[in-house]
């Protein structure tokens, strides 16, 4: 049965008979990469667009309706060494993509505005000291108001929508004030300019607008981008299935197009992309992504598999149950539901600075104003100057202070390996004080391994490897995968469930169980030594041989951990799988704590008790039955070859096949705070030596733009510094 | 000093014209891939065959 792939789900029609997909592509990362995929897709002919987006990881694709199968591209793209998904973009990164673009056109005239209205108020300010005709300073600052006014009723949207929108549900968020400071210096040099005065404050009103923008702006980048790696990761887990769509044809569709009652085959060595029950086939699962047990469990018709778990000797026909009725993703969902609630409560450093900032800064203007007129100032005047205190109040600085810090260590920590998932998790991760980790898949890699391969001869290695070729079994493609084999033997039959045979030489070989090769006895001796192997043996002619094979500890776990522990963090393993097999990683990573055999529900379990003592826990795991656990952590991490539902929860992803991530995540983020904190610092000391000045009536427009360009530029050298982390040798 | 009356509009009319150029580079996708670009500036590679390295078509752009 040859298998035909079913892309159509995924293209968009473009009506000019032009046909467009976009891919996410794994491993982009430079310029040569991205010519050598241009070139490479636009030389199939009839493609009339192939173009990558670095920034994004995508490629687009077009070309003429009809021509070609979209599958070529995957293919092609496989041929030049990359890894392609198709890519369904979702309404929300469609709705981000849009607002990105409209604060970038607000920015851009803004940004025009105070240039133009700088130009017009430097003659102002230099001729209020100098000849200036009253005349002439009219003209210009009536031309300054009419640049003014209409740019700011444009590029002021975001602020005056989000006030308005506060407003009317009885809240007060940062828009208030700045929305409220806009309007009346606007209105207020409009009054100005009509009685012939000195000073308008057209510039300072529309460059405050700027500031805010970039920062908006830059907050809003942030959200997409997570938004477009949540996509990519989404894209390629992007699960897809086997259906039979005719008794004996079968095509590989997105799991998404599959429905309740359809039926799929599960091949030997492919992951279960749906809920379902056996009805054909019998086989062995690996079910550790779903319940973290390593030990494989049989399955015959009329038994219940759940998506995420990995066939391995049989195929299997499965009819597909409706997701909701799997009672154990139910389960899991259920309580990821709750946990994720329970987490939205936590307020961002920068919400909770303005929760404070608003009530002090229309005090601050409201005592100026009664203040003055005690003093017997005319209510012109005192007006004028309780509009200049909330001019220099106004928080430019503090709107630039903390997304600069964020857009700054969120390229940091891309580098080092680590996506981030949700905006406020740099926050999260920096207050982490406590470490859990997950072992399968997390601690250890999800790769199986060969762990005794300097046990056996080279050349006997070698030869297992190309036969290990011939079968789909996870264990002999790990197998195959270690000795490095490349050329298949010819004329390998599998038989199933037991193992694979051949000739070599004139000699019968022979890979598979113990029993297959008679090759028992080896078997028991390695499994006396390390309990938790999977043994493959190899028979050739009359000699006998026995690889161990089991999922290998991380590479540079053992330094990750202790470089936690040097940083004050505890660290600590929960894990679904036995005893013994937990018992051995914590010994060999010196972790004192560990608990073996837990459920989903005890992993929360014990986050809430570390909650209660007050403690930030970060849950770095992999598994569905991490996923809730991972929702109800201070702040979660996950492998990027996690399941689905566990990546979509975590916020941070990582790459690669070592933990320094997570050492790259904690000390970015520390920095990162710091940085935040002090930006707010300096923000707010900028502007209480700024207000005194205004308060007492000696601010002019030059003064104003002086202290909010000046705490900007501050602010945003000082975000630059978290590019660095001071190097400790992990 | 009337030359200003002439002047100030007209200075304001160029910096207009630098406004709408920003505004249909926007609209046009060139702000879409700034790490990409940066790289394809510094490219040795000439024109892509085909392609003519030629930006997303609208009905895409808006799309996404």
């Amino acid at each position: 049965m040859q298998a035909t792939r079913d892309f159509s789900h995924y293209v968009k029609h473009l009506g000019s008979g032009l046909a467009h997909i976009d891919l996410a592509v794994e491993g982009v990362s430079c310029a040569g990469c991205m010519s050598k995929i241009e070139r490479g897709l636009s030389a199939i002919p009839d493609v009339t667009l192939a173009r990558v987006n670095l920034t994004d990881r995508r490629v687009a694709l077009e070309w003429k309706e009809g021509a070609l199968d979209p599958a070529r591209f995957i293919d092609r793209l496989a041929e030049l060494g990359y890894k392609a998904y198709p890519f369904e973009t979702v309404s929300a990164e469609a709705a981000e993509v849009e607002n990105s673009r409209f604060l970038l056109r607000c920015l851009g005239v803004a940004a025009f505005a105070t240039m133009n209205v700088m130009m017009l108020s430097i003659p102002v300010w230099s001729g209020n000291v100098s000849d200036m005709l009253p005349e002439q300073r009219d003209f210009f600052h009536w031309m300054s108001a009419l640049i003014a006014l209409p740019a700011a009723a444009y590029a002021g949207q975001p602020f005056f929508r989000s006030a308005f929108n506060a407003l009317r549900t009885g809240n007060v968020n940062m828009d208030v004030p700045i929305s409220i400071g806009v309007i009346l210096a606007l209105a207020m040099s409009i009054v100005e300019t009509i009685g012939h005065a000195e000073h308008a404050y057209f510039d300072a009103a529309i460059m405050l607008l700027t500031f805010l923008l970039v920062g908006r702006y830059l907050d809003q980048n942030m959200r997409r981008r997570t938004r477009a790696v949540a996509g990519n990761l989404a894209a390629l887990k992007a699960e897809t299935a086997t259906k039979f769509v005719g008794p004996d044809e079968i095509s590989v569709v997105p799991a998404a197009a599959i429905k309740a009652g359809d039926m799929v085959l599960l091949r030997p060595g492919e992951r279960c992309a749906v809920d379902g029950t056996v009805i054909e086939g019998r086989s062995e699962i690996d079910q550790s992504l779903i319940t973290g047990e390593t030990r494989h469990a049989a399955v015959e018709a009329g038994s219940d598999v759940y998506a995420g778990s990995l066939n391995i000797s049989g195929a299997l026909r499965i009819r597909v149950s409706a997701a909701a009725e799997g009672t154990l993703l139910a389960d899991i969902q259920r309580l990821l539901d709750h946990a994720v609630q329970a987490r939205s409560r936590y307020v961002q450093l920068a919400d909770r600075a303005s929760r404070l900032y608003a009530p002090v800064v229309h005090a601050t203007a409201l005592l100026t104003m009664i203040g003055w007129l005690i003093a017997g100032a005319s209510l012109h005047d005192s007006i004028i100057t309780a509009i200049a205190v909330l001019i220099i109040t106004c928080p430019c600085a503090l709107g630039l202070a903390i997304p600069t810090v964020q857009t700054i260590a969120a390229g940091a920590m891309f580098r080092a390996g680590v996506l981030i998932n949700s905006g406020d998790a740099i926050e999260r991760v920096a207050e982490v004080g406590h470490v859990i980790f997950d072992k399968t898949g997390t601690l250890t890699l999800p790769e199986l391994d060969v762990v005794n391969s300097t046990a056996v001869p080279a050349d006997v290695f070698e030869l297992a490897g190309r036969l290990a070729l011939a079968s789909h079994h996870p264990v002999a493609a790990a197998l195959s995968r270690a000795a490095g084999a490349k050329s298949p033997l010819p004329g390998v039959t599998e038989e199933p469930g037991q193992g694979v045979r051949g000739s070599f030489g004139g000699e019968e070989v022979r890979l598979g169980r113990p029993s297959f090769c008679n090759a028992e006895d080896l078997a028991e001796e390695i499994l006396r030594r390390d309990p938790e192997a999977s043994v493959v043996a190899f028979a050739r002619g009359e000699q006998r041989y026995a690889f161990a094979v089991r999922q290998g500890l991380r590479p540079d776990a053992r330094e990750v951990v202790a470089a936690l522990q040097r940083r004050g963090i505890a660290v600590e393993i929960l894990s679904g799988d036995r005893e013994p097999a937990v018992r051995a990683a914590a010994e060999t990573l010196g972790i004192a704590e560990w608990r073996a055999g837990v459920t989903p529900a005890d992993k929360i379990a014990r986050i809430e008790e570390l909650k209660r003592q007050g403690v930030k826990v970060m849950m770095v795991g992999d598994g569905l039955n991490d996923a809730p656990s991972l929702a109800a952590a201070h702040v979660s991490m996950s492998p990027i070859s996690a399941a689905h539902l566990s990546q979509a929860t975590a916020d941070l992803v990582f790459l690669g096949k070592g933990l320094a991530p997570v050492i790259a995540a904690v000390d970015y983020s520390r920095k990162a705070l710091r940085l935040m904190r002090q930006n707010l610092y300096l923000a707010v000391g900028y502007n209480f030596l700024a207000v005194p000045i205004a308060i007492l009536g000696f601010v002019t427009p030059l003064i104003a733009a002086a202290a909010m360009s000046g705490s900007s530029i501050l602010v945003m050298l000082n975000a630059l510094r978290g590019r660095r982390v001071r190097q400790e040798k992990v | 000093m009337e030359v200003i009356a002439f002047l100030v509009p007209l200075a304001l009319l160029l910096g207009l014209f630098g406004l709408l150029g920003f505004l249909w580079s926007l609209k046009n996708g060139q702000y879409d891939d700034l790490e990409g670009a940066a790289w394809r500036a510094i490219s040795d590679d000439d024109e892509i065959p085909t392609t003519e390295g030629r930006e997303p078509s609208a009905a895409h752009r808006h799309g996404v």
